[in-house]
């Protein structure tokens, strides 16, 4: 049982790998394994499967960083403390990963790796965010005082960062799709997708946040062994 | 009434050394003159001197902001002050000073800024005027309490303009926006939606820092 759930995620994970990149983009789909031509996107249209996971994946390990947080400022319990970092550090992989993806979608889809879109100026502020908060966290020695500032700090960044994701690239005009004067690739996982694309795209964003949290909850409890085993180590 | 005394016990304690009105006119000084030195006698378009203006405002206020709480952590007296007020009356006592340092410092720069390049023309004065105040009011409340972060840990200097930044791009970039709206001249009907942005910023980084400042003073 324990491990019958790793196995079938290893395979939810394969099969949308697999099916992501091979199943083609037609323009009238008639078997269950074509997927419909997006206009403004065609080719391109099967990053949505790779990129916006892990764009969804920083955000939530944002949020989970400010939940812990702000769990971490009422309990004052060192435990949450390792949670919001765990959760940080994968969200700045994840962060990363999200940069660079659609970086490389821009430069076949737009002509150019960084044009400063709504959307690349708010990945690159989380990215900003993510930075200031690990140099915040390695400026301080005392455990306590790292986590209360650093908590602080997460909770302040976590309240003024959603003028970025949510209100600046749907008022702003820009390139990517889904911006305020996006016509033709409008928004595209109501109806531009058919049936099986949207079954893919949401296999997907699922394989990931299971993945998500898988990693995080090994990354948490290693950090807090090690942080006892120190402890046990330096009492003797 | 207690704020107004320790706003007061700060203005007495600046005029005595005048550190930080001395570092931020130097600042304006030296970035102002960098930039002049920069373009030469190239003659800039209208719109890189409204991002340029608040190039200037954002490196002169990293320069002195902080100065408020990192003080009392230096003289070793924000011990005494943690017995003597409640951690409301210090942050506001704090932030009015900040306030009145950021509003002179910030129109000082305009009044500079606008002497020296001759492409800084305000169409629209009125609403410069209000994206102004209520950009100044934002910077304050964020300096302020990212001020009161880093009095609490190691490398403050380093530290003030990489924490500071990502918490005010928001602002940074819709002020950016409305100035380069002032200079324009569109009407307040056209901007309001960036206007609405920057009062919504205020009003939530007030509410927050409020909240949280609690637990940095008590560290």
């Amino acid at each position: 049982m324990k491990t019958t759930w790793k196995i079938l995620l290893f395979l939810l994970l394969c099969f949308v790998s697999i099916a992501g990149i091979s199943f083609p983009i037609v323009k009238n789909p008639q078997a269950w394994y074509e997927f419909p031509f997006i206009k403004g996107l065609e080719e391109n249209a099967k990053i949505i499967f790779f990129h916006v996971p892990t764009a969804w994946l920083t955000v939530i390990a944002f949020l989970m960083t400010a939940i812990y947080s702000i769990k971490y400022l009422r309990k004052k319990n060192l435990d949450d403390d390792a949670k919001a970092y765990a959760a940080a550090q994968l969200g700045i992989i994840f962060c990363i990963l999200a940069t660079v993806t659609g970086a490389v979608w821009a430069k076949f889809a737009w002509g150019s790796f960084w044009s400063w879109d709504p959307r690349q100026t708010s990945i690159f502020a989380l990215l900003l965010i993510y930075g200031a908060w690990f140099a915040l966290r390695s400026s301080i020695e005392s455990e306590e005082k790292r986590a209360t500032l650093s908590s602080v700090y997460a909770i302040i960044a976590f309240v003024t960062v959603p003028f970025f994701i949510f209100i600046m690239p749907r008022i702003m005009t820009g390139l990517h799709p889904g911006s305020a004067d996006d016509t033709n690739a409008g928004p595209i996982v109501d109806f531009k997708m058919n049936g099986n694309m949207q079954l893919i795209f949401f296999l997907s964003l699922i394989g990931f946040t299971i993945l998500y949290f898988w990693m995080w909850r090994l990354g948490y409890k290693s950090i807090i062994y090690r942080d006892k085993l120190n402890k046990k180590l330096i009492r003797g | 009434m207690k704020s107004y005394a320790l706003f007061k016990k700060d203005i007495s304690s600046e005029l005595r050394t005048r550190y930080a009105i001395n570092a931020l006119a130097m600042f304006i000084i030296v970035t102002l003159s960098i930039i002049l030195f920069s373009i030469g006698n190239e003659r800039i378009s209208s719109s890189l001197t409204g991002g340029l203006f608040w190039v200037i405002i954002f490196f002169t206020s990293m320069s002195g902001l902080s100065r408020v709480f990192v003080s009392e952590e230096e003289r070793g007296t924000s011990l005494t002050l943690q017995l003597i007020a409640a951690p409301s009356t210090v942050f506001s006592g704090k932030l009015l000073f900040n306030l009145i340092l950021v509003f002179a410092m910030n129109t000082v720069i305009a009044i500079l800024y606008s002497a020296l390049f001759n492409t800084f023309v305000l169409k629209n004065f009125a609403l410069f005027l209000t994206s102004f105040i209520l950009s100044n009011i934002g910077l304050a409340f964020a300096s302020t309490i990212i001020a009161a972060i880093i009095s609490k840990a190691g490398a403050k200097g380093t530290l003030y303009p990489v924490l500071s930044f990502p918490i005010l791009l928001p602002l940074i970039l819709t002020s950016v926006q409305l100035t380069l709206f002032a200079m324009d001249g569109t009407s307040f009907e056209t901007a309001k939606f960036e206007l609405a942005i920057v009062g919504c910023y205020d009003v939530i980084i007030f509410t927050v820092s409020y909240l949280l400042f609690d637990f940095i003073w008590k560290e």
